[in-house]
C-alpha cells in the first residue's frame, strides 16, 4: 500500500506542476497507476466491486484535482470505473447462471439464459436491470420495460448468498476472478491507448488522396503518424503547417515531417485564411473531444475551422478514444483552458518597463491561453481508433465507453 | 577541484563522470534575509513565511527547487527559526518523495556570510555539501530550469578550476527617473565579457551620483578584448556555487554580504584568481523579494502568470487552488460576495472571505477568512488572512497583516504597513508610509543598513510579551479604540520610504525628480543639488536638504558659542582659533565666513553685556575688540575678509539700528585703529556701496567724514610712498 500511495503522490505532483504534457502520455501514466492501485487494493468478500470503485475513485479525484485541465485523466479514470462495473456485472450474471449453465460468462448474450430455471431467469433480469443502470436509457431498454423491482433480487442475492457452502467457495474464486478480470480489462485499455496512433494511422489511406494539400496546425503525434502512414502507402501530397504561435510547435512538426520525406510548407497562423483556398483538407489533433462533439485543441484551431467552413474544406479531427470526454463544454465545472506564462509571447526583459505598476500609468497585460474550442458544427469528421464518426455520433461512443454513474466523480 | 571534493569523494574510486551523475543536486536556502526592510512585520514572523498572493514565500522557492530537480535542500534558519521549522514540519515538504529538506539552525549568524561559515563548520557525514550547490534565499520566486545551468557550471569548472560561481541575471530595465529597478532595488551596473560571460565588474548604484559614473579598472580592458557594460540587468540572487565558495567565506571572515563583500572581494582579489560567471535567463522568471516594492511587483507578476506554473490557480505546494475567472480575477469557490460589490481586474480573493455591499476591490490580494464590510474601497493592497475591515474604510496601496481590525470609516493612505493584530480606530486616518505594529519600535535602531542584523530582531521578539503588557496601559496612537504604535521613520530613511513602499511612486515625486534632472542638466556647476532627492542616504549632510544659508546660520551659532565660552573661561587665543578652524572645516566654510561669524559673535557679546547708554556699549565693544583683536586678526588677513567684516557689521547695525547704529563710525574707527581693518578695505567697501540704494547708504553717509579722512590720509601716504620710491 505505501508504495502505491507514494506513486500516487508522485504522479499527482507531476500533474500539478504540469510536468507531463500530451494527453496520450498522461492517459497512459494514469491507467498504469490505476492498474497498480487495483492490484494492490485488498477486496473484502462482500461488495468487492464497490471497494475497487471506491479506491479508484479516491485516486481519480486526486488526479483530476491535480490538473483539471488535462481531461484525459478524468476520461481514463471513468473508463477504468466502467471496466470494473462491467466485469462485476458479467461475473454476477455468470455466478447466478453458473449454477445451471457453466458457460454464461458472455455478458452480451442475454438469450443464453432464456428458458432455464427460476434462478437463471432472475439472473438475466438482474443483468438487464444492471445494464440499464450502466448504459444511458436507449429506446431499446425503454421498450423492453424491465420491471424496476428486478433490482431487488440483485442486491439481496449478492448479500444473502452464504447459505450454501459451495457458493462461498465459489465466492473466493470469484473475488480473485473479479480482480483478475478487471486487471485484464485495464491491460486492454493500456494496449488500446498505446496503440491508438497506429489504429488511426491505418485509416489514413482512405482519407488522403493523391496530390492533395493538407493543412494542419500546431503539433500532434497522431497527426504526424497519420500523415506518415499515408506517405508510406506511396501517396504523394503536400502539407501546410501553421506554426501554432506562441509555442511554435508547428516548427517541430515541420521538422519531423521533412525528416520523413514529406513536402512541407510552414505558414504563420494568420496566413491560414489566405492559404485555405488551396487546401483540400484540414487535419488537426485534439486535446479533448467533448460529449457534444465539440473539440478542444491548440489555440488558433477555431480560426482554422472557420476558414475551412467558409471554403467548404473538410475539417477532420484525429482523436484517440481516451480523448473522448463525457462532459459538456458548457458545464462550469469543466475547466477548458489554461493560461500559461506570458513569457511565451514576449520577452520579459524587453518589456519590463511597460509591466511596471509602480509608475502609476497603465500597464501591459499579456494573456496566453493554451486551448481553443471548436463547436461541433464546424467539424466534418472525427477519426478515432474505432473508425470515422460524425460529431453528432460522439454521445453514442461516449455511452459505450462510460457509465452514467461516473460522470460526476 | 578543491579540498572539499577530495574529502567527500576520496573513498570513491569511481570515475569523475560517474561521480557527477551520482552527485545529488543540493541547494542552500537562506531562510533569513539578514535585513530589516520588512519591519515591523518581520518582528513577529520570519520573512520567508510571509504570504505572497496567499502562499508563504518559502513555498514558492521550495516548489521551484523541487521542480528544477534539486534533491536536497538545506534550509538555514536564523531569526524565528522555530516558526520556520514548525511550518516545514507541518507542510508536505518534510515528507516529499523527491526533495529532502533539512533544517539548520543558528542564532549567532547575523549575515549571509556567517550563515555560510556556519554551514561549512557544521558539515557532517549525513548533511554535507558534496559538490556544486545552488545558493538562494527563501524569498526567491522563480520558474527557471536549473539542471542545464548546473551542468554548464560543472563543465566550465572542469575546464577552469577557478570558475567557482555562476550568477543568474535577467534583463529588466530600470526606471530612468528614479534609477531603481522594478523591484525597488538600486540600479545595477555590471561588466561582462560577452564571449565567456565572465563577470568583470559588479556595482550596485548605492552611492548614486545624479550623473551616475561607473569606474572600471583599466586592466579590465587590457586583459579582455571586449567588455559589455550593462545597466539593465537584474541580479536574481540565484547562484550556482562550487564548494570553494564555502571555504572562501571561511577564509575571509569579514565577508558578510553575498554581493557587496563576496562578489566584489572575488572580483578584486587577483591572487587567488577566482572567477565568477553570469548566466542570463530569457524566458523564465526569477526575482527576489527584497523590499515592499518588490513584494508588490512580484505579486503582480504572479497574478499576471509570469511565474507559471507557480500561480494561484495551480496547486503547487499544498496550497488550495483558486479559480481563475475573467480579467484575471482569482477567486476561491466559497467566497461570499455581495451582488453590489465590484471586484476589478487582477484581484485575488481567498477562501472563506466575505465581501459586503458596494465594496470596490481593484488590483488587490485578499487572503483567507477575511470579512469586509460594506462600501469599502480596497485598491492595490495586500490583505493577509483573518482581517476584519468594517464599513466605509478606504485602503489604498497598503499591506495589512493577519488578524488586523480596521474599524468603520478608517482610512489607510498609500504605503501603510500594518503588522499583526493591529487595530485601527474608528475614522482614524493612518498617514502615508507609516508602519504600525503592536510592538514598539526598537530603540537601538542602527542607522547603517548593513548593521541591522537578525540578532536585534530576535531580541526584540523576545520582548513581545512584555511589550504587550505595556500596550494595554497606554492609550493607542491609532484612535481611542485602536491598538498599535506608529513607528517613527528615522531621518535618513524618510527619503527612501517612497522608493521602497508598496505604493506606486507618487506623481509629485516623479515631477520633482524630473525637475531635479532638468536643473542638473542646465546647471552643471552646482555643487549642492537643488533637492536632495537624488542623493541616497550615503552622504547624510547633503540629503538634509539644507541650503548654504542654513549651514551658515548653524556655523554662526557654533562660533558664537565658542567665542562666548572663550570670553567667559578666558581661553587662550590659539585654542579658540583652533576650535573655530575645526568648525570651519566641518561646515566647509571659508575664512571670510569665519571672520564674519567671529566678529558677529564679538559684537553680540558686547550688545548682550548689560549697558545703559551708547557710550557704555561702545566701551564694552572696545574692550572686547581690544582683547580679542588677535583672534579676529587671524581671519582678516585679506582685504575681502575685512570687507566681509564690515558688511557683517553693517548688517548688524541694520538689525538693531537703535543700539549699534549710532556707534557705526566709532567702532569702524576703532577697528581701523586696532589694525583689524586696513584702510584699503574700508575704501573698497565705500566704493562698492557708492552704487547702492539710498536706504543702504545710511551707514556709508554716517561715516562719510571718516572715509574722507582716510582718503586724504592714503593720498598722503601714496605721496609719501612715491616720495620714498623717488628716494630709492
Amino acid at each position: 500500500m505505501p508504495d502505491v500511495q507514494s506513486m500516487v503522490a508522485e504522479f499527482v505532483n507531476k500533474l500539478r506542476k504540469r510536468k507531463i504534457e500530451g494527453s496520450q502520455a498522461t492517459a497512459k501514466c494514469t491507467v498504469e497507476l490505476l492498474r497498480s492501485v487495483i492490484s494492490h487494493q485488498r477486496v473484502p468478500h462482500a461488495n468487492q466491486a464497490a471497494a475497487l470503485i471506491d479506491a479508484v475513485k479516491a485516486v481519480g479525484q486526486q488526479l483530476v484535482a491535480a490538473n483539471p485541465v488535462e481531461l484525459a485523466v478524468g476520461n481514463v479514470v471513468r473508463r477504468v470505473l466502467h471496466i470494473i462495473r462491467e466485469e462485476d456485472l458479467s461475473l454476477t450474471t455468470a455466478a447466478m447462471a453458473g449454477l445451471d449453465l457453466l458457460d454464461a460468462s458472455d455478458d452480451d448474450d442475454i438469450d443464453n439464459c432464456k428458458g432455464i430455471g427460476y434462478p437463471a431467469m432472475s439472473a438475466a433480469v438482474v443483468a438487464a436491470a444492471a445494464r440499464s443502470t450502466l448504459r444511458p436509457p436507449s429506446l431499446q431498454t425503454l421498450l423492453e420495460g424491465t420491471p424496476e423491482s428486478a433490482t431487488v433480487p440483485y442486491t439481496s442475492s449478492s448479500g444473502a448468498d452464504s447459505e450454501s457452502k459451495s457458493k462461498s467457495a465459489d465466492k473466493s474464486s470469484l473475488t480473485r476472478k473479479l480482480k483478475h478480470d478487471v486487471i485484464e480489462g485495464v491491460n486492454q485499455l493500456i494496449h488500446e491507448i498505446s496503440g491508438c496512433h497506429e489504429q488511426i494511422a491505418e485509416q489514413a489511406i482512405e482519407h488522403i488522396h493523391q496530390n492533395e494539400v493538407i493543412l494542419t496546425l500546431g503539433s500532434s503525434r497522431t497527426v504526424l503518424e497519420f500523415l506518415c502512414a499515408a506517405k508510406e502507402k506511396k501517396r504523394s501530397f503536400r502539407v501546410f503547417v501553421a506554426e501554432g504561435a506562441p509555442r511554435y510547435q508547428g516548427h517541430l512538426l515541420a521538422k519531423e515531417l521533412v525528416a520523413r520525406g514529406l513536402q512541407t510548407t510552414v505558414i504563420t497562423d494568420s496566413a491560414v485564411f489566405a492559404m485555405i483556398s488551396r487546401v483540400n483538407m484540414v487535419i488537426i489533433g485534439a486535446h479533448a473531444v467533448m460529449a457534444n462533439g465539440g473539440v478542444i485543441g491548440p489555440v488558433g484551431v477555431n480560426m482554422a475551422a472557420l476558414a475551412a467552413k467558409k471554403h467548404a474544406v473538410p475539417f477532420v479531427v484525429l482523436a484517440g478514444s481516451h480523448k473522448l470526454c463525457p462532459l459538456y463544454p458548457h458545464n462550469p465545472e469543466v475547466l477548458l483552458n489554461e493560461l500559461r506564462s506570458p513569457s511565451e509571447l514576449l520577452d520579459f526583459g524587453e518589456f519590463s518597463d511597460c509591466l511596471d505598476f509602480g509608475a502609476g500609468s497603465g500597464s501591459l497585460q499579456v494573456v496566453n491561453p493554451t486551448f481553443d474550442y471548436v463547436p461541433p458544427n464546424l467539424v466534418s469528421l472525427f477519426i478515432t481508433d474505432t473508425g470515422g464518426h460524425n460529431p453528432s455520433y460522439m454521445y453514442r461512443l461516449i455511452a459505450d465507453y462510460y457509465s452514467a454513474d461516473d460522470l460526476v466523480m | 577541484m578543491g579540498a572539499q571534493k577530495k574529502g567527500g569523494g576520496g573513498a570513491r574510486v569511481s570515475e569523475d563522470a560517474e561521480e557527477q551523475s551520482h552527485q545529488r543536486l543540493q541547494a542552500i536556502l537562506l531562510a533569513d534575509s539578514f535585513a530589516t526592510k520588512f519591519r515591523p512585520v518581520t518582528l513577529e514572523r520570519p520573512k520567508v513565511l510571509l504570504p505572497i498572493v496567499n502562499v508563504p514565500m518559502i513555498d514558492y522557492t521550495l516548489a521551484w527547487l523541487e521542480y528544477a530537480g534539486i534533491e536536497e535542500v538545506f534550509v538555514f534558519c536564523c531569526a524565528h527559526s522555530i516558526q520556520i521549522i514548525e511550518y516545514l514540519e507541518k507542510s508536505e515538504w518534510y515528507s516529499h518523495p523527491n526533495l529532502v529538506v533539512r533544517t539548520i539552525e543558528s542564532h549567532k549568524s547575523i549575515s549571509a556570510g556567517d550563515a555560510l561559515r556556519y554551514m561549512y563548520e557544521q558539515q557532517t557525514e549525513t548533511s554535507q555539501i558534496q559538490g556544486d550547490f545552488v545558493l538562494v534565499s527563501g524569498d526567491t520566486v522563480s520558474n527557471m530550469p536549473l539542471a542545464d545551468l548546473i551542468q554548464e557550471h560543472r563543465e566550465r569548472k572542469k575546464k577552469d578550476e577557478k570558475a567557482i560561481m555562476t550568477m543568474v541575471i535577467k534583463q529588466s530595465k530600470s526606471s530612468s527617473l528614479t534609477h531603481q529597478s522594478r523591484l525597488g532595488t538600486d540600479q545595477l551596473f555590471i561588466a561582462v565579457d560577452p564571449l565567456t560571460k565572465q563577470l568583470l565588474h559588479y556595482e550596485e548604484d548605492k552611492i548614486d551620483h545624479p550623473r551616475g559614473s561607473v569606474c572600471l579598472d583599466k586592466s579590465l580592458l587590457e586583459s579582455n578584448p571586449s567588455v559589455l557594460v550593462c545597466n539593465d540587468m537584474q541580479d536574481c540572487y540565484i547562484d550556482i556555487c562550487s564548494p570553494e565558495v564555502l571555504s572562501l567565506f571561511e577564509d575571509n571572515f569579514d565577508y558578510q554580504h553575498l554581493r557587496r563583500h563576496f562578489v566584489k572581494g572575488v572580483l578584486v582579489d587577483d591572487i587567488m584568481g577566482y572567477k565568477i560567471f553570469t548566466h542570463e535567463i530569457h524566458s523564465s522568471y526569477a526575482a527576489r523579494i527584497d523590499n515592499f516594492r518588490s513584494y508588490d511587483t512580484v505579486s503582480k507578476d504572479i497574478i499576471q502568470r509570469w511565474t507559471f506554473p507557480y500561480v494561484p490557480d495551480i496547486n503547487f505546494s499544498g496550497n488550495r487552488p483558486l479559480k481563475l475567472g475573467r480579467q484575471g480575477i482569482y477567486r476561491a469557490c466559497d467566497v461570499i460576495q455581495s451582488r453590489s460589490a465590484d471586484v476589478g481586474a487582477s484581484s485575488v480573493i481567498g477562501y472563506g472571505t466575505k465581501i459586503g455591499d458596494g465594496d470596490k476591490i481593484l488590483n488587490s490580494v485578499i487572503g483567507n477568512g477575511c470579512s469586509i464590510g460594506s462600501n469599502v474601497v480596497i485598491e492595490g493592497s495586500y490583505i493577509w488572512n483573518n482581517v476584519t475591515i468594517e464599513d466605509g474604510c478606504e485602503i489604498r496601496n497598503a499591506i495589512v497583516s493577519d488578524g488586523v481590525k480596521i474599524r468603520a470609516g478608517a482610512v489607510l493612505q498609500p504605503g501603510v504597513v500594518l503588522s499583526f493584530n493591529v487595530v485601527v480606530g474608528r475614522d482614524f486616518v493612518v498617514p502615508a508610509y507609516s508602519k504600525v505594529s503592536l510592538l514598539q519600535q526598537p530603540t537601538t535602531e542602527d542607522s547603517d543598513e548593513e548593521l541591522e542584523y537578525a540578532d536585534s530582531s530576535s531580541r526584540t521578539a523576545d520582548h513581545l510579551s512584555g511589550l504587550n503588557l505595556q500596550m494595554e496601559s497606554k492609550a493607542s496612537e491609532l484612535g481611542p479604540d485602536g491598538a498599535g504604535y506608529i513607528w517613527e521613520v528615522c531621518e535618513g530613511a524618510h527619503d527612501e520610504e517612497w522608493k521602497h513602499s508598496v505604493a506606486p511612486i507618487p506623481e509629485d515625486k516623479l515631477a520633482e525628480i524630473t525637475q531635479a534632472i532638468d536643473d542638473d542638466d542646465t546647471d552643471d556647476e552646482s555643487v549642492v543639488p537643488t533637492s536632495g532627492e537624488l542623493k541616497s542616504d550615503a552622504d547624510s549632510i547633503n540629503t538634509d536638504m539644507n541650503d548654504p544659508n542654513d549651514d551658515y546660520y548653524d556655523f554662526e551659532k557654533e562660533v558664537e558659542g565658542t567665542v562666548l565660552r572663550a570670553v567667559e573661561e578666558n581661553i587662550k587665543v590659539d585654542l579658540v582659533t583652533l576650535e573655530i578652524n575645526g568648525l570651519r572645516l566641518s561646515y566647509n566654510m571659508e575664512s571670510a565666513d569665519c571672520a564674519g561669524a567671529t566678529f558677529y559673535s564679538m559684537m553680540k557679546l558686547a550688545v548682550d553685556t548689560p549697558h545703559n547708554s551708547a557710550s557704555e556699549l561702545y566701551k564694552n565693544a572696545a574692550s572686547i575688540i581690544t582683547k580679542w583683536k588677535e583672534l579676529l586678526g587671524f581671519y582678516v588677513k585679506k582685504i575681502d575678509e575685512q570687507i566681509e567684516v564690515i558688511m557683517k557689521f553693517e548688517e548688524m547695525c541694520q538689525e538693531s539700528p537703535k543700539e549699534l547704529g549710532p556707534l557705526f563710525t566709532q567702532i569702524l574707527h576703532l577697528l581701523y585703529d586696532k589694525d583689524v581693518l586696513q584702510e584699503d578695505a574700508i575704501l573698497r567697501w565705500a566704493e562698492e556701496k557708492a552704487g547702492a540704494d539710498e536706504a543702504d547708504k545710511v551707514y556709508l553717509k554716517q561715516c562719510e567724514t571718516f572715509i574722507q579722512w582716510l582718503k586724504e590720509a592714503s593720498e598722503e601716504e601714496d605721496e609719501d610712498d612715491e616720495d620714498e620710491e623717488e628716494d630709492d
